[in-house]
């Protein structure tokens, strides 16, 4: 998701009631038929094929019921009552509408930047402040371009690969989620209106991981993104999604669809910094984040590894997964879940062995204090054809305060007697002996606190790329202030 | 050189009063041990000096060189130089010891205006603690107690002391649940600590701790009160005759 997009949106909310203006946005009005999806397909000036298999997705839609399974509440959601595309604004449109410099910007916001670490730069960039004073994105985003054509690796927005290479967006669309995989993917598919491409080609490793782009880079993607990453044989790439500033929206309820396609030898490894906006104190407003993330690791000996730091949103609904298809391929999910507040999070991850030797690894760790419910919700599928597969599960928990929860609810589903599974679980709890024992030692509580948080994350922060690590640690120490004592 | 002056201290939990009216003066250069019954106010009283929630001092005054000590959070007393070794320490897993030993440290050379140490001069100094405590270095990469046995936890008490070096140890019946030669290893890394400007306090049920350690004061505590003060005889008599002639003769 593009923050700076979304952050400009919130500093643009602020200025909204002084500049009542008509030029805005072009927004089809609430309601969703298959006009309307017509009409999204038309504006993007899509093939057919592409508006045939909205059309599908949308059909299929229709017949679906909303999941009900999750251990998430929430009061039902009209879908009818949504606007399913808002025209991109002009360059000169975002420019009109942005704070000059950070003196216009909110101070909780910056105050916020300030504790998380975020370079000064980036912070304007974040902010939606007009940065070619400050930082020249533009001429960033064409070296960054222009290293990676080099190679032969593209990476550029759904919509320009759409034109650009229909024939891949068509030969892996819907691979991996098919067009009617589950409610939230279906819509996504009926209505997506942006997201980014990667194509990593054969024996390529990409040169930089695909963050620092990212996070400096606005995309329109909305609410309903859609991400599609392939990598060819031996191929190599990292992608960071999202970053630790937080992020608003107007828009309540998120639905994204990402696909990874590994062919032999491949490599992916997609980390993810979740912090949409959670709600407040009392549990009003929050994103809802119901996010369908699919790995299939087709080729043999390939690799995907999902690693996810997830902080914010009301309710979280997401189960990064791997198809282990190819022979000796391996999945990987590395997971903390941080809920406050009201905040309601069931994620974790679904491990389907297909291929002989395929080997899965699960890390999960969720942090519940406040009011919130946290679920870990994982399947490991060993299916008749994989022979001698092997799943390792770790699933922890730490309770922060007595009035929050934390699930656990593992599936295991073997049908090849030759399988190793391990699953390992504990529940622990911050309490005021741990806490009173390190600042019997000279340790403030606020760092206190954040060591045994941190120490009990450290299994997945050992997997994040290096300045993210630090970052997310910063984010769990924000997002959980206040919580103990 | 007064370290700590503790004058007619009075705390409860909630309306019960624990504490009665304390009076303890410890200098630099000095042990004492503090004895009583169960129930006396022993802990209490480390629980209080530590700066726990939950105990309401209701009248008196605790100076630590000099300072009113109330006025402190149990950090800063920590890194004014007050340590508080626990009866019973609590398992954290998931932070390392090394971790956990690292940041105290650095958090006292903060109070004292220093530059964290080192990571190199640190390893070396701890690895030599860790010997003197006779542990193994594997110790360093468990987490803070997680799995440790009651001596165990008791050396690693001893070793956060010895590297923390403070001004005065209030050591929580340190000696419970020791056997011989643990409580031996334990014992020299007190006496280690024992200098001129340091004051030791010793809780404790047991004369035992006391031969090794010798006090240079006993105090016995009975009801939220010291009723009887002496040199180390007083644990000795005690230890022969029990307490109860004292509790007679006192109430």
């Amino acid at each position: 998701m593009s923050e700076q997009q979304e952050l400009e949106q919130l500093v643009q909310r602020d200025y909204k009631y002084g500049f009542v203006t008509d030029i805005e946005q072009e927004i089809i009005p609430p309601g969703l038929n298959e006009d309307v999806v017509r009409l999204i397909s038309a504006k993007k000036n899509e093939p057919e094929f592409l508006l045939e298999w909205r059309l599908k997705a949308f059909r299929h839609w229709q017949t679906m019921a909303e999941p009900q399974w999750a251990h998430v509440h929430y009061p039902p959601i009209d879908y009818q009552a949504l606007s399913y595309y808002a025209a991109p604004k002009s360059k000169e449109e975002i420019d009109a509408n942005r704070p000059k410099s950070l003196d216009d910007v909110d101070p909780k916001l910056l105050e916020m930047y300030e504790k998380l670490g975020i370079p000064l730069h980036e912070r304007a960039a974040l902010a939606g402040v007009a940065v070619d004073a400050v930082f020249d994105s533009v001429s960033v985003t064409t070296t960054f371009r222009e290293k990676l054509a080099e190679v032969g690796v593209i990476f550029c927005s759904f919509s320009e690969a759409v034109h650009s290479h229909p024939e891949l967006i068509q030969k892996y669309l819907g691979t991996v989620v098919p067009a009617g995989d589950n409610y939230y993917a279906a819509l996504n598919s009926a209505v997506f209106s942006d997201g980014s491409f990667v194509f990593i080609p054969k024996g390529v490793r990409c040169p930089m991981e695909l963050s620092t782009y990212f996070r400096i880079n606005a995309m329109n993607t909305g609410q309903f993104e859609r991400t599609l990453i392939v990598a060819e044989e031996g191929a190599h790439v990292s992608y960071l999604e999202g970053c630790t500033a937080p992020q608003r929206d107007e828009n309540q309820l998120h639905a994204a669809v990402v696909e990874l396609v590994t062919l032999d030898d491949a490599t992916i490894k997609y980390s993810t910094v979740q912090n949409w906006y959670p709600g407040d104190e009392e549990g009003r407003g929050g994103i809802y984040n119901f996010v369908t993330k699919r790995g299939d690791a087709r080729g043999h000996r390939s690799k995907i590894t999902w690693t996810q730091v997830e902080a914010g949103s009301a309710i979280t609904w997401k189960y990064p997964s791997c198809i282990l298809r190819g022979d000796d391929s391996v999945g990987e999910f590395y997971s903390v879940a941080v809920s406050n507040h009201f905040q309601q999070v069931d994620s974790g991850t679904k491990m389907i062995h297909l291929g002989k030797r395929t080997r899965s690894t699960i890390v999960s760790k969720s942090i519940s204090a406040g009011r919130s419910q946290n679920s870990y919700r994982g399947l490991v599928h060993i299916a008749k054809s994989a022979d001698d597969a092997r799943n390792y599960t770790q699933c922890d928990a730490l309770l922060i305060g007595d009035r929050n929860g934390a699930h656990t609810f593992p599936y295991i589903e073997v049908k090849n007697a030759s399988a190793q599974i391990e699953h390992e679980a504990t529940t622990s709890k911050i309490s005021d002996d741990q806490i009173f024992y390190l600042k019997s030692r000279g340790i403030s509580e606020e760092n206190a606190t954040n060591m045994i948080v941190n120490g009990f994350c450290k299994d997945v922060f050992n997997e994040l790329p290096m300045e993210f690590a630090v970052e997310a640690q910063a984010l769990l120490a924000v997002s959980l202030e206040g919580s103990v004592g | 050189m007064k370290l700590l002056d503790i004058k007619n201290l009075h705390a409860k939990i909630g309306d019960k009063p624990i504490l009665r009216g304390i009076n303890l003066t410890v200098n630099a250069g000095e042990v004492h041990a503090i004895m009583g019954p169960n129930g006396s106010g022993k802990s209490t009283l480390c629980q209080v000096l530590g700066g726990r929630e939950g105990y309401e001092i209701t009248e008196g005054t605790i100076e630590f060189e000099g300072k009113n000590l109330l006025d402190l959070s149990t950090e800063e007393r920590a890194v004014a130089g007050l340590l508080l070794g626990f009866q019973h320490p609590v398992e954290i897993p998931g932070v390392k010891n090394i971790y956990l030993l690292k940041e105290a440290l650095n958090a006292q050379r903060a109070a004292q205006g220093l530059d964290d140490m080192d990571t190199f001069a640190f390893m070396k100094l701890i690895r030599e603690l860790v010997k003197t405590m006779d542990m193994d270095d594997a110790f360093l990469h468990r987490g803070v107690n997680a799995g440790f046995s009651g001596g165990e936890k008791k050396r690693n008490e001893i070793l956060q002391m010895l590297l923390l070096q403070p001004k005065l140890a209030l050591l929580d019946e340190t000696d419970s649940g020791l056997d011989i030669d643990a409580l031996k290893v334990v014992s020299d890394g007190i006496n280690r600590l024992r200098g001129a400007d340091r004051g030791i306090v010793l809780v404790t049920h047991y004369q035992r701790l006391l031969s090794y350690v010798e006090p240079d004061f006993v105090h016995i505590l009975y009801k939220g009160q010291i009723i009887k003060s002496g040199d180390k005889s007083l644990a000795l008599q005690l230890e022969a005759e029990g307490y109860q002639d004292f509790l007679e003769a006192a109430s």
